[in-house]
């Protein structure tokens, strides 16, 4: 078996743990906001239905944390299992922040979270939203190391190397390093859109069936308003992104456009789709707009940006995949804005929750977040390549030197048991949304939940705070129409 | 500089392998004697006994790994790289279980058995490859050019195979102690009556294992049977044969804590006899903690943390065992 086999299986397992992995934490980030948003708007009006509503997400927040926490437990090895030349390369700065991310989570569980699903009946109003706030605060700063260890190793500054081995000199500047602020903001902000997609979707698959009352209208508005406002900053954000790239990784933005060259004069056009053929250097088939492409990196009509002939061939990405996943993460978030406008003009026109096409199209988008932020991801990491620290080390001197065999049997079994068992627990998060919120008046049994920590219910297992049956044999509630 | 940053780390990493060790070690025991207990309701039980506390368990192992890249990265590399699919296997085995500890309660009657083979699996398949790579990396791990030198299956050895077996002894007899603990009746019954045979098999594991290492590893033999060291060192195999000499004896009065406790001590006699044997190194046979250590401005910038959150995770980990403490009856559980 060649080298190359091994790498190409070491990075598709990566990318197929990590990607299994990112939505869990996504959705946490999201959803740990919104529940902030609920109890606030609960402790403002004291409107039942925002109570109603945060019971029933906290729910789902709850699964969905126990999903994170177990998919993450393979990532915390798989640097020295798949990554180990990386890992003795660049440990002395990924291995602290990654420690540091991993403090941060167990300081959540200990605390806050206890208090937020099993602490109604224990601690005071207020305390209990402190609790929720420092929960979303918590998911923030974790998000926020693993983010500084990803961005350093696409934007690395603040070291050292010492015979052969990266050293930190200056912390700040590592954490704080160019491509970071964009990233955070970027990845916060989506998974705030994935989760107002999800919140929209389950809302109106209610609507749909025919249960419309207070509590189902009300998160399919407050995920209309949000998707209105956060798509498009998301593209604001994006864009800076972009521009932030252009300075740092040129290559990526030429691959992205699929730019192979500038001309003698005149801007720079938009490939808006086409088949980027590496070896030939041309893009087959390409749509252009002209002018388009400089329009929007350099801002200016005829303002150039490096093509990738400018580049040795071994230091260009993929061509193909980073041109289409970044076409996929625009243009759904292209969809996102027109939706959030659509639902804008018909709650003007007062038929937000009763028309159907719109419902439909908010059902479809419930995983375009999710995988907008895929493609994003897919992006930026293949994008990078050949690089695993940008300029600093090659993916190919970064891989552990295992055999084919090894590598490609691992990978089967991870498939093989995530699916499973992650399968699992998104079908139970899905039937979770099915079964809806609390109807009105109906008790509501989350709030009575005996637990805590050194209870049988308690916090390190956020599962245990739902009650609910796992299969559908017995899970069926008369339908309220 | 005045801190001895790689020997703090190392005592941080010792102390949470070892937190690990026996805190999921009575849990995953418990998942080895599920199929020696056929019914629900003592199934139901033995899991009640442990669920508040099982996954607050497995914080020291990720604590651990992510500990050890930051302050040893080397050695984490070079044993990830050796033990590559028993870790993998191993950490698919505990996703299994993890998962199983949540749905077998909430599946209907007719699903519940796939989530107590998947308990049992996980269980199983976690603790053989945890004992393999013990057994394994006892017996050192070859490196050259700072990487692993040897093959992939080379940690699948008769020793490797043999501690393997042994830990499932040893995670068996503290998941029947606990029981023998926190429960009543039938199944505390039937527990006191297997833990006499797990804690001989133990015992012969122990011995076994003693008689072993020095015998195949002459710095092993050194270390423990050179002067002094010899008279250092004695207390060790003395306070086993005291502890297992008690642990018998308690077993045949009314026992409530004593077994389990016993037992923690054997583990952490073992625990403390195989730092004896294999210190200062973090890769036997050859890489010490300071051949392996970071730069210290990494490992004195997550000190920082570490020191300010695990006596958080110890405080509210004792809690939740002060908390739960007593017995577990058939109808108190996830389910109210």
């Amino acid at each position: 078996m060649s080298g190359v086999d091994v790498l190409l299986l070491a990075r598709i397992q990566f990318g197929f743990t990590i990607s299994f992995h990112i939505i869990f934490p996504a959705i946490t980030i999201g959803l740990a906001s919104y529940l902030v948003v609920l109890e606030g708007c609960w402790l403002r009006t004291g409107n039942e239905v925002f109570r109603t509503l945060y019971l029933f997400w906290s729910k789902i927040f709850a699964v969905n944390f126990g999903m994170g926490v177990v998919s993450g437990l393979v990532m915390a090895y798989e640097f020295g299992t798949n990554w180990s030349r990386f890992s003795d390369f660049a440990g002395g700065i990924t291995g602290p922040l990654l420690t540091y991310e991993v403090l941060t989570a167990f300081f959540l569980e200990g605390g806050f979270l206890g208090v937020m699903l099993f602490g109604w009946q224990r601690v005071g109003l207020g305390l209990h939203f402190f609790a929720t706030l420092m929960v979303a605060v918590g998911t923030l700063v974790s998000a926020t190391w693993i983010l500084a260890s990803n961005s350093w190793m696409q934007t690395p500054q603040g070291y050292d190397i010492i015979s052969g081995r990266v050293v930190p000199t200056d912390w700040l500047a590592v954490i704080l390093n160019p491509s970071f602020p964009f990233r955070l903001v970027h990845m916060g902000v989506a998974a705030f859109l994935a989760t107002a997609l999800m919140v929209g979707a389950a809302g109106a698959w209610h609507l749909l069936r025919g249960r419309d009352d207070p509590s189902i209208r009300m998160m399919t508005s407050m995920a209309m308003w949000m998707l209105l406002i956060v798509a498009p900053v998301q593209a604001v954000v994006g864009d800076l992104h972009g521009l932030n790239t252009l300075e740092h990784q040129p290559v990526k933005i030429a691959a992205i456009e699929a730019h192979w060259e500038n001309q003698a004069s005149g801007g720079v056009p938009l490939t808006l789709v086409g088949w980027p053929d590496q070896d030939r250097e041309t893009t087959r088939m390409g749509i252009e707009l002209p002018h388009l492409g400089s329009l929007i990196l350099t801002h200016s009509w005829d303002g150039q940006f490096r093509g990738l002939k400018e580049f040795a061939r071994e230091d260009r990405p993929n061509v193909a995949i980073v041109f289409w996943s970044f076409r996929v993460m625009v243009g759904l978030c292209l969809l996102m804005i027109a939706l959030g406008l659509w639902a804008v003009w018909l709650r003007w026109r007062g038929s937000l929750y009763r028309s159907r096409p719109l419902l439909r199209v908010t059902l479809c988008m419930g995983p375009a977040g999710l995988i907008a932020m895929l493609a994003g991801w897919i992006t930026t990491e293949v994008g990078r390549q050949p690089w695993v620290v940008y300029g600093v080390m090659r993916t190919t001197e970064a891989v552990s030197a295992h055999s084919a065999a090894e590598v490609g049997l691992s990978l089967a079994l991870f498939v093989l048991v995530y699916v499973t068992v992650f399968g699992a627990g998104v079908a139970y998060m899905l039937r979770l949304m099915a079964h809806g919120p609390a109807l009105p008046g109906e008790p509501m049994d989350a709030a009575q939940v005996k637990g805590g920590r050194g209870q049988p219910r308690q916090p390190l297992r956020p599962l245990s705070v739902v009650a609910e049956p796992l299969d559908r044999a017995t899970a069926r509630r008369p339908s309220p129409g | 500089m005045g801190i001895d940053l790689p020997l703090i780390w190392a005592v941080i990493i010792l102390f949470s392998v070892m937190m690990y060790v026996v805190m999921d070690g009575f849990d995953l025991g418990i998942g080895l004697l599920y199929p020696f207990v056929p019914g629900k309701a003592d199934r139901d039980v033995m899991m009640n006994s442990v669920a508040p506390v099982w996954d607050g368990n497995e914080t020291w192992l990720v604590l651990g790994g992510a500990g050890l890249l930051a302050a040893f990265p080397l050695a984490y590399l070079v044993v990830l790289s050796a033990f590559y699919l028993p870790i993998i296997l191993m950490l698919l085995g505990l996703i299994c279980r993890g998962v199983a500890f949540e749905f077998r309660f909430k599946a209907s009657d007719q699903r519940r058995h796939w989530w107590d083979k998947a308990f049992i699996g996980g269980s199983a398949v976690a603790t053989f490859f945890q004992g393999a790579i013990l057994g394994a990396y006892i017996d050192g791990i070859p490196v050259a050019d700072r990487a692993y030198a040897g093959a992939a299956l080379d940690w699948l050895t008769p020793f490797s195979v043999f501690t393997a077996v042994g830990l499932f002894v040893a995670y068996a007899l503290l998941g029947c102690t606990w029981l023998i603990l926190k429960t009543e009746g039938a199944l505390h019954a039937q527990m006191k009556a297997i833990a006499r045979p797990l804690t001989w098999a133990l015992l012969a594991v122990i011995v076994a294992v003693s008689a072993w290492t020095p015998v195949t590893h002459a710095s092993i033999a050194h270390r423990w049977f050179s002067i002094p060291n010899l008279f250092w060192f004695a207390p060790v195999p003395i306070l086993v044969s005291v502890a297992c000499w008690q642990l018998l004896k308690s077993l045949r009065r009314d026992p409530r804590a004593g077994p389990f406790l016993l037992t923690l001590c054997l583990i952490f006699l073992c625990y403390t006899g195989f730092g004896i044997s294999l210190w200062p190194n973090v890769v036997p046979p050859a890489i010490s903690i300071r051949d392996a250590a970071g730069p210290p401005q990494s490992l004195g910038f997550t000190l920082v943390g570490a020191l300010l959150i695990i006596p958080m995770i110890l405080g509210y980990t004792a809690w939740g065992y002060y908390v739960f403490r007593g017995k577990i009856d058939a109808s108190s559980g996830y389910h109210e």
